[in-house]
């Protein structure tokens, strides 16, 4: 793995800031969406199912005519954790502590991981069940208790197809979206031990498979790794809420649970809960309350695992708190809604993003997290057209095009020097010295639009040389009227008077 | 300099733009969402049944008197003879429908509770406007193991128990918010295939769920 650590003497770390969070080898937006375009299948399930998903969202959010007033207050409780989050921390420790939970703190990818090994390791097992986390493919959890020997079994369906087709997530909530259920039913029918040769490919069907696939897996678990949606700091109570029941089976079935938490997962008291439970389920899979929320404030006697731990995860995190307009992106509750109404999203799937976190709000997010290094990050602010339909139905009022703005200043700032970007410059030069004058303006397009009518044709123009193309390959240029229309005006007016 | 040192350095200097004399509730947080709901009693259980009934569960509504032979009707359905019953549970209303009553005490291990046919436990709060029974471990509810591992879960609601909104339920269980709480809406359910919602995946694959009206005319 492309891990940018090593370890020093002593075991102790040291690290870059920043963990994997992109997939490797991935490719500059641009490229890796021509390459999923292609893939007729993909876009048509994807194109169903986000319709689906944006249908049924609407038709809960509109039951609610307090809709507004609960985003304005999830967005609050979430700036005033961000705003003093080394506050807040604190007190989630000194709560989880008081509770008898073990706190870790990690400050990226690699030492969480090695916190996370070294606790799997002390049980001996050789096993560790999963609750569906995007903070430990974040970090690449999976593969670093592989490479150790310890067999990591993702529990949530979609995340389970994945895992056993050896393909990546390509959505935050259903990671298996890009697939329809023929493909799900051949993965489960391959990789599966025991499975019936003829599964019919109806959902329950294959839900049922995947029932009776993990359940020996769940009554011999000793040990689990899950995230947590919400860490409330007054009182040191996580919650997770799920579908499946794969979650309680996680957390409730062990010895020992261990909990890995980005530190903007915090929220100050118990009563917040009460926003963000009527937030997340509508926003994410539409439904007014989803199967299974799960709250528990350290060890319970004779109630679930004894030994809990959290790892309180950095991993970039704070390098994005450092930007007083990036920072909004650390409010988000990984609901998913900006996926599934991106017309971008719709079209390429989420793999093109390249990074665990796709969709409007990775493309804010992985820049971020990452820093805006290499050409891959820097692409990903343009992976939008700025329709604004992501800040629309974000359940904490992400101002998602805002930062997406404010990220593509930055990575043009970045290669501000390139020689690659001479020609850019010369041309926003000569449109700075052209617009800001209005005789060279009026000259301009006197001279110009006769000619560019002329040479473009009937058709416009459809196949630019050079950078010209970089437009022309994928959209047409109309054809350039012969005069502007206040030339067209004034002659109009002038006719008129005579 | 420790991970924690460094991390929580790391917040203070990120957040140099926040003005020292700033408290974290100097940020105001609007909280004009709704909290009651205006429906009397009787329209809330209503709702609460609705609601549940939505998601693919079953909900009898039963007298004080009733719950025996609910209990009854449920077991004769699904072929039970059996259910387990957690510390505090009203066992006659198992043994009174001719079911035998298996009593989580000494706990049971996770395997044993693989092989019950049901559970059977009380409720916390019942949310009407979600259709979400809440459960908190303890009395009549048992442990969270009970109501996840058999594969059928009989859920016994007092109509007096079901408020109309989260924000309700949530200042109901301020109380027992040190004990483990789960919220269940519906039977498990998975949308994980083309996004359409599946009953049964992990945790009981039927919930049936009987409302006691405690205030019926006798």
């Amino acid at each position: 793995m492309a891990h940018a650590a090593a370890l020093a003497g002593g075991g102790r770390l040291v690290t870059r800031p920043t963990g994997p969070v992109r997939w490797a080898g991935a490719e500059p937006f641009p490229v890796a969406a021509a390459q999923q375009l292609e893939k007729q299948e993909q876009r048509d399930t994807l194109r169903r199912v986000t319709h689906h998903i944006r249908d049924k969202r609407a038709a809960v959010v509109s039951e609610r005519d307090d809709w507004e007033e609960l985003r304005r207050a999830g967005e609050q409780i979430k700036t005033r954790v961000l705003r003093h989050l080394d506050t807040y921390l604190e007190q989630a420790e000194k709560a989880l502590t008081e509770a008898g939970v073990t706190v870790h703190w990690a400050r990226d990818a690699e030492q969480a991981n090695y916190i996370v090994h070294r606790l799997v390791a002390e049980t001996g097992s050789e096993e560790v069940v999963k609750v569906k986390s995007m903070v430990t493919a974040e970090i690449g959890l999976n593969e670093y208790l592989a490479e150790r020997g310890i067999t990591p079994v993702e529990t949530d369906l979609a995340e389970l197809i994945v895992q056993m087709a050896d393909d990546r997530p390509s959505h935050i909530v259903v990671p298996a979206i890009h697939r329809n259920r023929r493909e799900i039913r051949d993965v489960l029918a391959e990789h599966m031990p025991g499975v019936d040769a003829d599964l019919p490919d109806d959902p329950a069907a294959l839900a049922a498979a995947a029932r009776q696939h993990l359940r020996e897996r769940f009554l011999r678990s000793r040990v689990a790794v899950s995230g947590a949606n919400f860490v409330v700091a007054e009182t040191g109570t996580l919650c997770i809420v799920e579908s499946e029941g794969n979650g309680r089976m996680c957390l409730t079935l062990p010895e020992r649970l261990i909990s890995v938490v980005g530190i903007e997962k915090v929220v100050p008291t118990f009563a917040d809960l009460e926003v963000f439970l009527q937030l997340l389920p509508r926003s994410s899979t539409g439904e007014r309350m989803n199967p299974y929320t799960s709250l528990w404030t350290g060890a319970t006697r004779g109630d679930g695992p004894q030994d809990l731990h959290v790892v309180f995860l950095d991993n970039g995190r704070t390098q994005a708190l450092a930007d007083p307009v990036g920072r909004q992106a650390l409010r988000c509750i990984r609901c998913s809604a900006c996926l599934n109404v991106c017309p971008v999203y719709e079209r390429t799937g989420g793999h093109a993003y390249g990074s665990v976190y796709p969709g409007p709000i990775g493309a804010i997010l992985t820049p971020q997290l990452r820093g805006m290094g290499d050409k891959v990050d820097r692409s990903l602010p343009f992976a939008s057209t700025l329709c604004g339909a992501c800040y629309e139905v974000c359940p904490v009022r992400i101002d998602i095009p805002r930062v997406l703005t404010h990220l593509r200043a930055q990575a043009v700032d970045h290669e501000r020097r390139r020689f690659s970007r001479v020609g850019e410059r010369a041309a926003f030069r000569l449109a700075t010295a052209g617009l800001g004058n209005d005789l060279l303006y009026n000259a301009g397009l006197r001279l110009g639009l006769p000619l560019a009518h002329a040479v473009a044709g009937e058709d416009g123009f459809t196949g630019l040389p050079l950078a010209g193309a970089r437009w022309t390959d994928s959209r047409d240029v109309v054809r350039p009227p012969r005069q502007s229309f206040r030339a067209w005006w004034k002659q109009q007016q002038d006719g008129g008077e005579t | 300099m420790s991970a924690r040192e460094e991390i929580l350095d790391r917040v203070r200097s990120a957040l140099a733009d926040v003005p020292e004399s700033e408290a974290p509730d100097d940020v105001a947080v609007p909280r004009d969402y709704r909290r009651d709901s205006p429906l009397g009693p009787d329209q809330l259980a209503d709702l609460f049944v609705q609601v549940v009934e939505e998601y693919g569960a079953t909900v009898r509504r039963v007298g004080p008197d009733g719950v025996t032979a609910a209990l009854h009707d449920i077991c004769a359905e699904h072929g039970v003879r059996s259910l387990v019953t957690p510390p505090g549970f009203p066992e006659q209303w198992v043994t009174g429908a001719g079911i035998v009553a298996l009593r989580d005490g000494p706990p049971m291990s996770a395997r044993t509770l693989d092989r019950a046919d049901g559970v059977v436990t009380t409720a916390a709060v019942g949310i009407a406007e979600t259709g979400t029974i809440v459960l908190v471990s303890g009395a009549g509810m048992g442990r969270r193991a009970l109501t996840l591992v058999p594969d059928l879960h009989v859920c016994v609601v007092r109509s007096d128990q079901v408020v109309g909104t989260v924000p309700e339920a949530m200042d109901a269980l301020a109380r027992h918010r040190r004990a483990p709480i789960t919220l269940v809406s519906g039977g498990s359910a998975t949308s994980d295939i083309e996004l359409e919602r599946v009953e049964g995946v992990h945790g009981p694959r039927t919930l049936e769920v009987i409302l006691l009206d405690i205030d019926e005319p006798v």
